[in-house]
């Protein structure tokens, strides 16, 4: 099952790169496959939901291959509550992006072929890093996910694209580069514990002694907080948004940047428990550095794309603040975090990179006025907006809350700091809103037309789920509850 | 059934948002209709609850688990108690005769549809505040408003006053939120629950402090929404929506969710005395500060918001008190949405009049021309200052007594308190509908249609007849389940006891000085027709709303601004360059190497390069092992 639903966009993506490329036409036909293979893909991953025993912690629809046997790999697949979210997050926004995709002008005539395949092949790759099981499995399609979006960012995005994708491209490698030393200490600790083995509850058995375990540890965090982006890692973000598509933009922002707070759970979580809690309040101070920082980079930002990446790595603070919290509320309240800022990104990026194109600039001072003559694109930012601020009744509120909530029983203090992320948020968004989309309409600005029934068919999917989940977040949650309840229950 | 009330206005407002352009000749008589509903059946969920049992008037509505992680547990729940019944009918009730007028109001406006969708948006957002019976749920509504009152404010989106006030409403509310968002943590890192009947049952066991602490944040959070000092400088801002929301919301309901938050957590302020005084402290400097903004102005709108501000002062200076003061604050704040309500909408009517123009110093002598508005608004008036058998005299008569009791010092401040209210509602009238005309050619003023004035006139009514929730102590006893009782405590003022009948009496007089003073100010007195420019300082600080902008500007703004400007500058140039440099290095490598290869090819050949050094170096440590 989970194999099916990793080769449907890889396969997919090969057949629309030997389709016909060149005449407009024909990209188009490539554009219509290419959503075709990502509706698949969904289906596929709500079959597999369907299947999924809600009530369960553990990992299920496990599928297991021998690999590399001298090194102890194994093709090793399995799905448990946090990776199923992450998938559905996955397979939910390729199609979402594909559409809203669907007229973005490339540069230097390039075929729109490759384009939509890259981000299949990206689709794939996340499905295999949300359900490895194999640590070494997980480490190759890690660093794999990077080649399409340095292809995405250095062949499709804008000005500056390639500097942006050498800048993305190099600080992923330097943290890849961290998690490989930890990827080849994990084998010498495996074969000295006895046989070789890189599959995940084998490694979690293995008693390790103080250093080793924490060392293991930071190797991991490091391509982790990079990917996140965890400040101070983060200057890499709004360089390569400001240069990338919007369409690139959320696959890298909304769903592979969640391998970084994935893989903390996961791997730095489940793997290295002692060294996790070790680690914790450093890490939590870093990420609430990263809430205020972030916010107030936002705030600063004359660039718009500067800005929506800058709000990112504000919430990922509250993510990874919320995981290394370690309470039921707080960490569960990351996940869904993840999904939830997968939806309400997707949504910002989406919507402020069509006025961007519409007007051919990415300055705030750009605009003004525009909502008199594009009330739908006004209204649609708005609600993206309120729900990158977390406006109660969206769903982002429900999980910034949680984590909030579980981080201030045990850490008052940084929760209290972190609370005041709220504020700033209502700053950031509305200060975009008011000055793009308020006023008298200027001049400059009139060239902004208003969305297309085909973008209102993108982003209205997502708007939707904002706000169904944020009345009704309970599914989701007991999805990922009992999951985290086995990861913290491993902690010290 | 309590959700149905929810449902009706929720349904409008979802309808009118999607539904597309034909709805634009029928859209606002939908909302009225769902708003009329919820009225109507909140008056029947009324009378169901007066036939309970005194001590049995509780209705719990459980709907869903909204959330549920861990200890971490909110069920969608609704209470209906004598509380939010009182508050249901007063929303719904206001709400429905504003729906009324605006189909007036806003005929000539090509967005009336979504203005109605908003209308019905804030409806359903401040019924589920009232009506929760969970603290986060609570928080729902309570957002729910603030998002409505930003779009309202901001109504006029063309406009960069009113975006600016709209914003900066939210912003300043967000402060707040601070307080209730860190409130409703706090109550679950102590209690384990965040619904409202069970915190109350925990507060007595628990340490003072937590409890004090849990009172102040749930004072900040109602200081941002009620306008109270220090969060009060967005409520004059305001004003720039339009006028039937400056009488729904921000008069008559909204910006008195403060107090109910207050009122409807009594179990917390009973227990601290701290934070019951930090509730009279903010509630008393509100009360004077609200007065003499309400002095200087020459608009029309923000001289009542001025009084809207002092008025919820005097809700919060009673609900301070504790058992003494809950339920005369719900009285006030229940005759103050009538007769605040009812003259904002006759300050829309005035201004219908006059091409929207606010200044009164345009105005006078319009009693003659708006007939109907100047009734109304002058039993409006005469309920606000207190005169005799009108609702205000009985509401601010009940609150200045149990400050009285309380402390004389606070007491007689409320008295002074009302001879201001006395004085500038007098200006206002005088200014506006007496003297002489001063008023353009061009302008004729004209009295505005029924469907505009048939509302005035019920609210009217109401602002006269209030009173009569009084009659027999009715709304103390009806209060009593929820908010408890005391035993009327004496007015004692210099070793003497004062009976009712005497406080009122001071009260009168005071009031008649303050009529009088202004009356001879004003009335009697020709008004310039400009703005006069040469005043005392006192007057410039009233005009500059106490210079609170000022004091934001440069206490909050101006440096978040400035720090989060050198942030983003900083992150991108300075912070990023060390980087940015090593990596120009390689990209100047490579762009040389495009005389003879092109990007693509360059680009594999890093991808290639990267995946080779991964392998290769995986391969060494096997041989090496």
């Amino acid at each position: 099952m989970i194999t099916l639903l990793a080769a449907v966009p890889v396969v997919g993506a090969l057949l629309v790169t030997l389709l016909p490329r060149g005449t407009r036409s024909q990209q188009l036909l490539a554009r219509h496959v290419a959503l075709g293979v990502s509706l698949v893909a969904l289906a596929v991953a709500l079959v597999a939901a369907a299947r999924f025993d809600v009530g369960s912690g553990g990992y299920q629809m496990v599928e297991e291959h021998s690999w590399i046997e001298p090194l102890g790999a194994f093709y090793s697949v399995g799905l448990n509550g946090i990776g199923l979210t992450l998938v559905l997050l996955t397979v939910v926004l390729t199609p979402v992006v594909i559409l809203a995709a669907y007229r973005d002008e490339l540069p230097g005539n390039r075929s729109a072929n490759s384009y939509v395949a890259w981000m299949l092949v990206l689709e794939g790759l996340a499905i295999l890093v949300f359900t490895a099981t194999d640590a070494f499995l997980f480490y190759v399609a890690f660093e794999a996910t990077l080649v399409p979006i340095y292809f995405l960012i250095g062949s499709y995005g804008g000005p500056g694209r390639q500097k942006a994708a050498v800048t993305f491209l190099l600080y992923n490698l330097l943290g890849g580069l961290l998690m490989l030393a930890a990827i080849v200490g994990l084998y010498v600790v495996s074969s000295d514990a006895g046989e070789a083995s890189y599959r995940l509850a084998d490694l979690a058995s293995i008693p390790m002694d103080e250093t080793t375990e924490r060392l293991l540890f930071l190797g991991f965090m490091a391509a982790f907080a990079v990917k996140a982006p965890l400040w101070p890692f983060h200057t890499w973000l709004p360089e390569a948004a400001a240069s990338a598509t919007p369409a690139t933009s959320v696959l890298m922002v909304s769903v592979i940047d969640k391998v970084g707070t994935f893989g903390m759970i996961r791997w730095g979580l489940e793997l290295f428990p002692g060294a996790a809690d070790w680690a914790s309040p450093t890490i939590m101070a870093l990420a609430v550095v990263s809430i205020v920082y972030g916010a107030l980079a936002a705030i600063g930002s004359t660039d718009i794309r500067r800005l929506v990446a800058y709000t990112s790595v504000s919430h990922f603070g509250f993510i990874i603040l919320g995981i290394f919290a370690f309470t039921q509320t707080s960490t569960t309240g990351s996940v869904l975090y993840m999904f939830n800022h997968g939806l309400s990104t997707a949504a910002l990026f989406l919507v402020t990179g069509i006025m961007i194109s519409r007007r051919g600039s990415a300055e705030i001072s750009a605009f003004g006025g525009v909502q008199k003559i594009a009330p739908v694109m006004s209204g649609v930012l708005l609600v993206a907006g309120l729900s990158s601020l977390s406006l109660p009744g969206l769903a982002p509120f429900v999980s910034e809350f949680l984590v909030l909530a579980g981080t201030f029983t045990v850490n008052v203090p940084l929760a209290v700091v972190a609370t005041l992320g709220i504020v700033l948020a209502a700053v950031y968004v509305l200060v975009l809103y008011q000055r793009t989309m308020t006023g008298p309409l200027t001049d400059q600005a009139k060239v902004v037309t208003d969305l297309t029934a085909r973008e209102v068919a993108a982003l209205s999917p997502l708007v939707v789920v904002i706000v169904g989940l944020g009345l009704f977040p309970q599914p989701l949650l007991d999805l990922v509850n009992p999951a985290v309840a086995v990861v913290l229950g491993g902690l010290p | 059934m309590v959700w149905l009330l929810v449902a009706f206005p929720a349904l409008g407002a979802a309808l009118l948002l999607t539904w597309g352009k034909e709805s634009d000749r029928f859209g606002h008589l939908i909302a009225t209709a769902a708003s009329a509903a919820s009225f109507v059946w909140g008056v029947v969920l009324f009378v169901r609850l007066l036939g309970r049992d005194h001590d049995d008037r509780t209705v719990t509505d459980t709907l869903f688990t909204w959330i549920s992680t861990g200890d971490f547990h909110v069920e969608m729940s609704f209470v209906y108690d004598p509380l939010a019944a009182l508050f249901v009918l007063l929303i719904t009730g206001v709400g429905t005769l504003i729906h009324v007028y605006s189909i007036g109001y806003m005929e000539h406006d090509e967005r009336r549809r979504r203005f109605f969708a908003f209308l019905n948006l804030f409806v359903a957002a401040m019924l589920v505040l009232v009506l929760a019976g969970d603290y986060l749920v609570l928080f729902l509504g309570w957002e729910g408003v603030g998002l409505a009152s930003y779009l309202l404010i901001g109504f006029w989106q063309h406009k960069p006053t009113a975006a600016a006030a709209a914003k900066k409403a939210f912003v300043v509310n967000r402060v707040g939120d601070i307080g209730m968002a860190l409130a409703i943590m706090l109550m679950f890192k102590e209690f384990g629950t965040t619904e409202i009947a069970a915190v109350g049952d925990s507060v007595a066991g628990t340490a003072a402090s937590t409890i004090t602490a849990l009172g102040l944040l749930l004072l900040l959070g109602a200081c941002g929404k009620s306008a109270q000092v220090p969060l009060q400088s967005w409520l004059l801002d305001a004003m720039e929506g339009p006028t039937p929301v400056s009488a729904l919301i921000h008069a008559a309901t909204m910006v008195t969710a403060g107090v109910y938050l207050v009122v409807r957590s009594n179990a917390i302020f009973d227990a601290s005395e701290t934070a019951r005084t930090a509730v009279v402290v903010v509630g008393l400097v509100t009360l004077i500060a609200g007065a003499i903004i309400g002095c200087a102005k020459d608009d029309i709108k923000k001289a009542l918001a001025g009084s809207t501000m002092s008025q919820i002062g005097y809700m919060m200076l009673a609900a301070g008190l504790g058992p003494a003061g809950y339920a005369f604050a719900i009285f006030h704040l229940v005759t103050h949405g009538f007769f605040k309500a009812n003259m904002f909408l006759g300050a829309g009517s005035v201004m219908h009049a006059m091409d929207d123009d606010v200044n009164m110093r345009h105005y006078g002598a319009l009693r003659t021309a708006l007939p109907v508005t100047f009734a109304t608004f002058g039993l409006g008036y005469l309920a606000i200052i207190g005169f005799p058998g009108f609702s205000g005299f009985f509401s601010k008569d009940k609150i200045i007594e149990a400050a009285l009791a309380h402390n004389v010092w606070i007491g007689l401040a409320t008295v002074l308190g009302a001879g201001i209210t006395a004085f500038y509602m007098t200006r206002l009238m005088a200014m506006t509908f007496a003297g002489q005309k001063r008023w353009k050619d061009e302008v004729h003023p004209h009295e505005s249609p029924r469907v505009m004035t048939v509302p005035l006139m019920v609210l009217a009514a109401a602002s006269v007849l209030g009173g009569i929730l009084l009659l027999g102590d009715w709304i103390t006893d009806w209060l009593e389940p929820v908010v408890g009782h005391t035993e009327h405590e004496h007015v004692v003022i210099l070793g003497a006891e004062w009976p009712p009948i005497a406080v009122s009496a001071l009260v009168t007089v005071v009031v008649a000085v303050g009529v009088a003073l202004a009356w001879f100010t004003y009335g009697r007195r020709e008004v310039a027709g400009e703005t006069p420019e040469k005043v005392s300082f006192l007057t410039r600080f009233a005009r500059n709303d106490l210079y609170g902008d000022t004091v934001n500007e440069w206490v909050a703004v101006r440096p978040t601004m400035t720090l989060a400007r050198g942030i983003a500058r900083f992150d991108q140039h300075g912070f990023h360059r060390a980087i940015t440099g090593a990596v120009g290095l390689i990209g100047e490598g490579a762009s040389s190497m495009r005389a003879w290869q092109n990007g693509f090819v360059r680009s594999y050949a890093l991808g290639v390069f990267v995946g080779a050094l991964a392998l290769t170096l995986a391969l060494l440590v096997v041989i090496w092992r």
